[in-house]
């Protein structure tokens, strides 16, 4: 990789004003930005280490919500919301292998936006909040497209709050190398009506499946998505899979992700 | 360059690294260019997917291609050189895989072994499913799993009731 | 010092735990990129970003300049060194040798693929020679690529290589004269089944990258190169013969530990070559290690065939005639031993296990802008295996037969068997294999497993191949005569140390085979002493005798067999140092447990005064016999082994998604005599992993410009643990090699070349019962594939 300079700050005030520095960029768990300067397809300046900001780590329970700091690893999430959010857990316990979930972080996930990473599903099914150093955003406003979030230049993601539902399970299909998801399909029932968000399938990155969302808030019953269809077009094409493989997986996993729900 | 300093398999060692040094390239580069020549630790991919680099950090499996050395800082490493009872002679896990014929051309070896210990300190007897599971990012390509699945599993204290049928 | 006979068998047959593995269990491998030798400086290479085009100019002033950089190296620094040999030349149908291009070490002129080296900076760090890289200038004209291997040879093709008259590297026919025959043979035929099929493009991918660590030593003029190889020699004998011209006494190739081969670290490469050269033009070693990316778009890639197969039958379906026309991609340039494998490792195995009596099989090799192709794991034979088992299956359903007894039908049953296209099987008995195969996969019970996987929405299916291998591949006066410019012989070195222990040196190399134990446990059967008293010594051409290395299953075979010759010869001067000592006939002098003894007598003398004798002849024959005991052996097989087997698959589809779980794999081998089942049962299951690779997963994808998609771990999928089960491995039946001195066949390649079709027939047995008639599906077979053949 190209040389950068490295600051390691304790506070997130100290990080949002290391990263003023020209073609800053934070790092955080780095399990996808390292290997993108390795190839150099990245080139930063400065890289900013979140890892020794103690305000963004961990988890807490606050009223139906569950708040995550943003620097707190997939292992941390898989482990520690088990009892508060098991689908939650569960999702995060899946995310590639147990060392990348070691290192990897929520915040770093939502941040980066990859148009197969499974947390996007998460915080968009769940209507989460993005707290940011500045700010707070609905993930329906957050993710923006492939790679694109709602977040300004030098803004770090402190810390995630998804509304905990009452039923919900994440279907991941994986793509057999990257073992990332080709397809992935969040579900989350609430009182006020079910969210539905796939990841991995479209062009433009994670997004809700409406009419998904209507017949389940209507009833839920894996089954009441076996009737609809599925646009191919806007999915992603690829050696993976055509846009009408990954149309029809998003029907499959959706009704699967209901009956896992329970 | 930055000073980084570390403990590594119980040895705290201190360094002047370049900012981007990865955590495996301190480990493995020769002493003569700073490193710590420990080259057990093995660099199979550029993509974060293979897991032959795989050590411990702060007792958690970690790519070391995917961290910063200066990441590292305060940290304390175990590399596959620090996985052998004090006399030198092969651990239970490192047994278990010679007898289980769990390894051949010895490559992705250190980090199996780093992986299947971390496995079995968080969950001491694993079915072997979670073996397999748990084995995701690591990438085997001469034995089919087949003797490090069973490794592990013995390894364990457990018999696979298919390897009877063998 | 008498063998221990209450310690754990050592000797052939028994499963003796690797001592190699001790080492590599303790991060205390030796591998090439360990290697760092004082002054050493760092290579990276600037490689060729589009598929084909002209080089125009080439600007390094700027990357001369920059921090650390000590010489940036171009095709002009090589002007006087020859290009990479192809060490294997085909004739084709009409008499003629096929078309060679020159393959040089830097592009000169032309790129020809993605990954074409253009330059080489090198410099204090990797790092500084990477940054340096990016400071190259190139000028590139680009040309339009040629990737599809039909449209490669369209007229109007652009042309890979100027100077060539097209893209044909050879149109080849094999068995020219039964062509005629054949084709009467579909005419009269009662049944003709065809298939159309491909057999994908794979990487290799051993886990370790390759590397070279070239040196020089201008004391003594002497050249070293460290390097990630299957056959060190091999290397020294093309490199410095073609490529740089050094002798070999000059020249000496050390590989080390090799992190895992499968064919791709055959070849020589331009980097060996390049560290080598540029060692001595910079006074410094100089060292290059791959990473993955670089992997993929310059080590050989393997297979990629196109194939028409049409097998004709009589009313009593009896195989009567067999043709193929095959498109073999040979990427860029040829690699060192490319020709060969679609035609000789190919042609030559398409009588499979059946009485065929005619076959014609013609090969059309076609240079792309690709990566070079060559051999992998099974070369060849994976290709011929699948073509003909996925064929015969497909007759099975066609004609309403079970694919077992339509295979046993026409089982060969008698050896030695000529086949039509040239080889002569020794031994097998492919009805045992069969037998064993349905035994350990419990076919009896598939189709009670078959209705609980419907009952729970999934479609079972079994799928069966069976195969035949020839490996070590021999001898050397017929390949000679086939084209090979090297001989197929092996070689050992049998050392025996005053006070009894020995040293191997042999020309075979283990990059994960397990030698240092198998080697060890046949001489210390041979001697009657502990394995532990042998020492095997391999990959350093300064210590071994002259080798071809290890590939194509032939290590045991070939290198066991000149092992056996070499202690043959030490243990028939033994017997004449013991016949002195112990004042006896040479003729009743035998050896048992490491003692020799007067036949009929109690009158004994050890291994170990035997050979202090040789050392310190005080008492000895010296008018006779030489002092010392140490014996070199040459052996050069009569023949392939041909090892074959049965396989089975069982898998379950997912309808919905179209992903396929490998329920239960089962291997049935004919592998001939077994030193170390544990071994023999690894090699095994690694090829299985392989093979199911290539029918499920992998597959290295080309655009139509030449960009490559499937560029790295992101996108080439190979098998994790995850995707694999337990295998069921056996190797009880067993017919021996007659004509090697172990009995023994080749074990390295069967995994991965009878699953391919194994795989694939399940699949489609799980589609056909349950209702969905599909008749092929290309590998791999991806769920997006599965899904769109239920969907069609």
């Amino acid at each position: 990789m190209q040389s950068f300079d490295f600051v390691r700050p304790s506070s997130v005030a100290e990080a949002v004003a290391a990263l003023g520095a020209e073609d800053a960029q934070p790092l955080s768990g780095g399990q996808t930005l390292l290997p993108s300067m390795k190839q150099r397809l990245a080139a930063p300046a400065v890289l900013v280490s979140l890892s020794g900001i103690a305000e963004m780590q961990g988890l807490r329970r606050e009223g139906d919500s569950l708040v995550i700091g943003g620097a707190t690893t997939h292992a941390t999430v898989a482990r520690a919301a088990r009892t508060d959010f098991p689908a939650l857990a569960e999702l995060a316990g899946n995310i590639g292998d147990p060392a990348v979930r070691n290192r990897g972080t929520i915040g770093g996930s939502l941040a980066n936006n990859d148009p197969s990473a499974c947390y996007p599903a998460a915080a968009l099914a769940t209507g989460a909040t993005i707290v940011t150093d500045r700010r707070q955003i609905a993930a329906d406003d957050f993710f923006q497209g492939l790679f694109t979030t709602a977040l300004e230049e030098g803004e770090i993601v402190t810390a995630v709050r998804l509304p905990i539902p009452q039923r919900a399970n994440y279907q991941k299909f994986i793509q057999p190398a990257s073992r990332f998801a080709l397809v992935g399909v969040f579900v989350a029932s609430y009182a006020g009506g079910v969210r539905v968000a796939v990841t991995g399938a479209s062009g433009d990155g994670v997004f809700r499946w409406t009419e998904a969302e209507a017949a389940l808030s209507d009833r839920f019953a894996a089954d009441a998505v076996t009737g609809l269809t599925v646009e191919a077009e806007g999915m992603i094409g690829d050696l993976h899979g055509t846009p009408a493989y990954r149309a029809n997986l998003v029907r499959v996993l959706t009704g699967r992700a209901v009956a896992a729900a329970g | 360059m930055t000073k980084v300093t570390l403990t590594v398999n119980g040895k705290a060692v201190s360094r002047e690294v370049e900012q981007r040094t990865l955590l495996v390239q301190l480990l493995r580069d020769d002493p003569a260019s700073g490193g710590l020549g420990l080259t057990g630790t093995h660099v199979g991919c550029d993509t974060s997917q293979c897991g032959a680099c795989t050590v411990h950090v702060d007792g958690m499996a970690v790519k070391s291609c995917t961290m910063l050395a200066v990441e590292a800082e305060g940290a304390a490493v175990t590399t596959i050189e620090g996985m052998a009872n004090a006399d030198g002679s092969l651990s239970p896990l490192q047994q278990a895989f010679q007898d289980h014929h769990g390894l051949q051309c010895g490559f992705c070896t250190p980090g199996m072994v780093m992986t299947a210990a971390a496995l079995l300190a968080e969950n001491p007897t694993p079915s072997e499913s979670a073996v397999r599971y748990y084995l995701e990012g690591n990438i085997c390509r001469c034995t089919g799993y087949h003797g490090i699945v069973k490794a592990i599993m013995a390894a364990s204290g457990q018999d696979m009731p298919a390897m009877a049928a063998e | 010092m008498p063998k221990d006979t209450s310690a754990p068998a050592t000797g052939i047959g028994a499963a003796t735990k690797r001592r190699e593995d001790i080492r590599f269990l303790t991060g205390r491998g030796r591998y090439t990129d360990d290697i760092n030798l004082r002054g050493q400086a760092h290579a990276h290479f600037l490689r060729s970003d589009v598929a084909h085009g002209r080089i125009r100019s080439i600007d390094t002033a700027a990357a001369e300049a920059m921090p650390g950089v000590i010489k940036v190296f171009t095709a002009a620094d090589f002007a006087s060194a020859g290009g990479l040999p192809c060490g294997w030349q085909v004739t084709d149908r009409f008499g003629q040798p096929m078309q060679e291009p020159k393959h040089p070490i830097l592009a000169d002129g032309k790129v020809r693929h993605v990954g074409d080296p253009i330059a080489c900076v090198v410099a204090e760090t990797l790092d500084q020679a990477r940054d340096a890289a990016d400071a190259i200038v190139v000028d590139i004209e680009d040309l339009p690529a040629v990737i599809d291997m039909k449209a490669a040879l369209a007229e109007g093709a652009p042309k890979v290589h100027d100077e060539l008259t097209s893209n044909l590297c050879y149109d080849w026919g094999f068995v020219e004269e039964n062509k005629a025959a054949v084709e009467q043979a579909f005419r009269d035929a009662a049944h003709v089944v065809s298939l159309d099929l491909v057999n994908n493009r794979l990487v290799a991918n051993p886990m370790e990258p390759r590397v070279a660590v070239g040196d020089y030593d201008f004391a003594t003029d002497m050249h070293t190169l460290y390097t990630t190889s299957q056959n060190p020699h091999v290397i020294r004998l093309l490199m410095g013969a073609f490529v740089l011209g050094i002798p070999e006494h000059r020249l000496r190739v050390v590989a080390p530990d090799v992190g895992g081969g499968f064919g791709s670290k055959i070849y020589h490469y331009a980097e060996e070559a390049f560290c080598t050269a540029a060692a001595k033009a910079l006074r410094r070693p100089v060292k290059w290690t791959s990473t993955r990316s670089e992997a993929f778009i310059s080590d050989a890639h393997g297979r990629d065939h196109l194939t028409r197969i049409e097998l004709a039958l009589d009313a009593d379906h009896m195989f009567t005639a067999l043709r193929t026309e095959t498109y073999a991609n040979m990427g860029a340039y040829l690699s060192t031993f490319a020709p060969c494998i679609p035609t000789w490792l190919h042609g030559t195995l398409m009588a499979g296990n059946y009485r065929t009596p005619l076959i014609y099989v013609n090969v059309k090799a076609v240079f792309t802008n690709t990566v070079p192709v060559d051999a992998y794991r099974g070369a060849g034979r994976p290709e011929a295996t699948f073509q003909i088992e996925r064929l015969v299956d497909k007759a099975a359903r066609e004609l309403g037969a079970d694919p077992v007894e339509l295979r046993r039908k026409n089982f060969i049953t008698e050896f030695p068997y000529q086949t039509p296209v040239a080889v002569v099987y020794d031994t097998g008995n492919y009805h045992a294999t069969m037998d064993k195969l349905l035994e350990i996969s419990d076919r009896a019970g598939f189709e009670a497993r078959a209705m609980e996987s419907q009952a729970r929405g999934k479609l079972r299916g079994f799928g069966i191949a069976h195969y035949i291998e020839a490996c070590g591949i021999a001898p050397s006066n017929l390949v000679g005569q086939l084209g090979a410019r090297a001989g197929l012989y092996e070689s050992a070195t049998v050392r025996v140390n005053a006070t009894g222990g020995i040293v191997v040196m042999t020309g075979s190399h283990s990059h994960g085979q397990g030698h240092e134990t198998t080697f060890a446990q046949v001489v210390a059967d041979m001697i009657g002493i502990d394995a532990g008293q042998v020492e095997i010594v391999h990959g350093d051409t300064a210590n071994t005798p002259m080798g071809m290395g290890t590939y194509g299953s032939r290590s045991l075979a070939v290198g066991g067999s000149a092992l056996v010759k070499a202690a043959g010869k030490v243990i028939a001067k033994a017997k004449k140092i013991a016949a002195h000592l112990l004042e006896a006939a040479e003729g009743d002098i035998e050896l048992k447990d490491g003692t020799f003894s007067v036949a009929g007598t109690d009158r004994t003398v050890d291994w170990g005064a035997v050979c202090l004798a040789a050392y310190v002849p005080h008492n000895y024959p010296l008018a006779d016999l030489e002092p010392g005991l140490e014996e070199t052996a040459f052996y050069d097989p009569a023949n392939f082994t041909f090892p074959s087997g049965a396989y089975a698959c069982e898998v379950e589809v997912d309808p919905e998604t179209g992903a396929v779980e490998i329920l239960a794999f089962s291997a049935a081998d004919d592998f001939g005599n077994i030193v170390n089942p544990m071994i023999v049962e690894g090699q095994v299951q690694g090829g299985l992993a392989q093979g199911i690779g290539q029918a499920l997963m992998e597959h290295c994808v080309y655009d139509e410009t030449g960009q490559l998609l499937t560029g790295s771990y992101m996108d080439y999928a190979m098998p994790r643990a995850e995707d694999l089960p337990l295998f069921r491995v056996d190797h009880s039946c067993i017919t021996p090699c007659t004509h090697n001195p172990l009995g023994v066949k080749g074990c390295g390649e069967a995994g991965a070349i009878g699953s391919p079709p194994a795989v694939v027939n399940a699949v489609l047995d799980a589609l056909n019962r349950g209702g969905h008639a599909v008749s092929h599906i290309d590998m791999p077979l991806s769920p997006a594939r599965v899904w769109a053949a239920i969907n069609a």
